[in-house]
């Protein structure tokens, strides 16, 4: 029942992903960050098994902190995701990580971009995407209504649209979800979008 | 003597590791390095053999950064340092992969003395030719640390200390002339033990200078240009005022 989903608008990318950290039928938690800070100017919205999520993305972001010591200059979002996929590729026929992962990322020259990535090594650069469930309507919705440099505003707006579609048709449908955007100033927190909030 | 030399594994029978010792004249031989701790700064310089016209001195950079929060500066084989640093680099994300923490100055210290000490006790393998200084900032009380270490693998840590060309002469002015200082003072103190051994000017030196908010910051040869003229007027001052009180006499 994760749900996580992302597209490019104008100079930024935006990650959207549930909260919820689930176990059978238990609820964990309903605060769980799943949108990782790569770098100064990258976020990974990760999905599935939870041991896997964090095992694998902090190994990812360790790798790149290195890269960017021995190299004194950070990776490409597409080095990146390339990286990324390796890792996954080389794990797969010996011992899978099951996650499925959006890379966004803002580079000087390039601008922002966003890369899919799936738990079998599959790697697209795209420009709107999602995983799970929640990817039914998510899709369906971004297919309806994104075009190419959206504003800030109207993306928001569409996540916004997204994010009440899922809260109304999916049978379990996770409460909180948190958005995180990346920029030419940077990979930061955007907002939460709370219907259940952790006291 | 010379049979004692041969492969670093023998000792000889007055209790020397002769190649640790020749490993130290090639320090010795190395590029001067001085390292000065500061309450709130803390800088590393190293002088800066002339460069050749045709060489692009920006590859060529002498002060390393191991962590955002850790600097290394070296005296003696440069390739041995490329080695010794990227095992550090490595080592320091592993630390924070496995145990969710920056290292400590003091843990990226002693795995580096542990490495330079294992390649004295290998067979086949010779020690890495440099003594390290390592610079840094506690991640957790936030005080600022400088340790040396060298090719037996012996580390220590120092308020102030040099190594490379003329250590002798750096470190004798840095005892007579220490003491506690912040920022551009810390800055001042570096260069002058520098300059006690290296031709004076911007294009001789390299500065960099670590702070606990701004991490580690290189100096552009124009502002190590000021503050060698900086000091170099402090110094003429000194001068006139100590002959001005004879006169009056």
């Amino acid at each position: 029942m994760e749900c996580v989903f992302g597209l490019v608008g104008d100079g930024f990318a935006v990650i959207v992903a549930d909260t919820s950290a689930v176990h059978s039928i238990l609820v964990h938690k309903s605060n769980e960050d799943k949108i990782m800070i790569l770098d100064s100017h990258k976020l990974l919205g990760v999905s599935g098994e939870a041991g896997d999520r964090a095992q694998f993305t902090e190994y990812i972001q360790k790798n790149v902190h290195l890269y960017q010591f021995r190299n004194g200059i950070a990776l490409t979002t597409a080095a990146a995701a390339n990286f990324t996929r390796g890792e996954l590729a080389t794990a797969l026929r010996k011992n899978p990580y099951f996650v499925n992962i959006l890379l966004a990322g803002y580079d000087k020259d390039i601008g922002p971009s966003l890369y899919y990535i799936d738990y079998i090594a599959t790697l697209h650069k795209i420009d709107k995407g999602a995983f799970g469930y929640g990817s039914y309507f998510a899709l369906s919705l971004m297919d309806r209504h994104y075009h190419s440099g959206m504003s800030l505003a109207e993306a928001i707006d569409l996540v916004d649209k997204i994010i009440a579609e899922i809260r109304s048709r999916l049978v379990v449908a996770p409460p909180n979800f948190l958005i995180k955007i990346v920029d030419k100033d940077g990979a930061k927190e955007f907002a939460w979008r709370e219907s259940i909030s952790q006291a | 003597m010379a049979r004692y030399d041969r492969a670093i594994t023998v000792f000889s029978p007055d209790g020397h590791l002769f190649q640790v010792e020749y490993a130290l004249e090639a320090v010795r031989k190395g590029n001067a390095a001085v390292g000065v701790r500061g309450t709130d700064t803390i800088v590393l310089g190293v002088e800066k053999k002339a460069t050749p016209k045709l060489q692009d001195s920006r590859t060529m950079k002498k002060i390393a950064s191991l962590d955002s929060h850790i600097a290394l500066a070296c005296a003696g084989l440069k390739a041995d340092a490329r080695v010794l640093i990227n095992r550090a680099r490595i080592e320091c994300q592993s630390h924070r992969l496995t145990l969710e923490d920056p290292v400590t100055v003091e843990y990226i210290t002693r795995y580096i003395a542990g490495l330079q000490q294992k390649y004295t006790q290998s067979g086949g393998v010779r020690p890495f030719g440099l003594s390290t200084l390592i610079v840094g900032f506690d991640p957790y009380t936030g005080a600022p640390s400088l340790y040396q270490t060298d090719p037996s693998g012996t580390f220590s840590a120092w308020k102030a200390n040099a190594t490379g060309r003329n250590s002798n002469s750096m470190r004798e002015f840095l005892e007579k002339n220490y003491k506690e200082t912040s920022g551009q003072e810390t800055v001042k103190l570096a260069i002058r033990a520098l300059l006690e051994v290296v031709e004076s000017g911007g294009k001789n030196i390299e500065i960099a200078v670590m702070t606990k908010e701004q991490g580690l910051r290189q100096f552009e040869e124009s502002e190590i240009d000021a503050i060698v003229a900086e000091i170099e007027s402090e110094k003429a001052a000194a001068e006139a005022a100590k002959k001005a009180p004879s006169k009056e006499t």
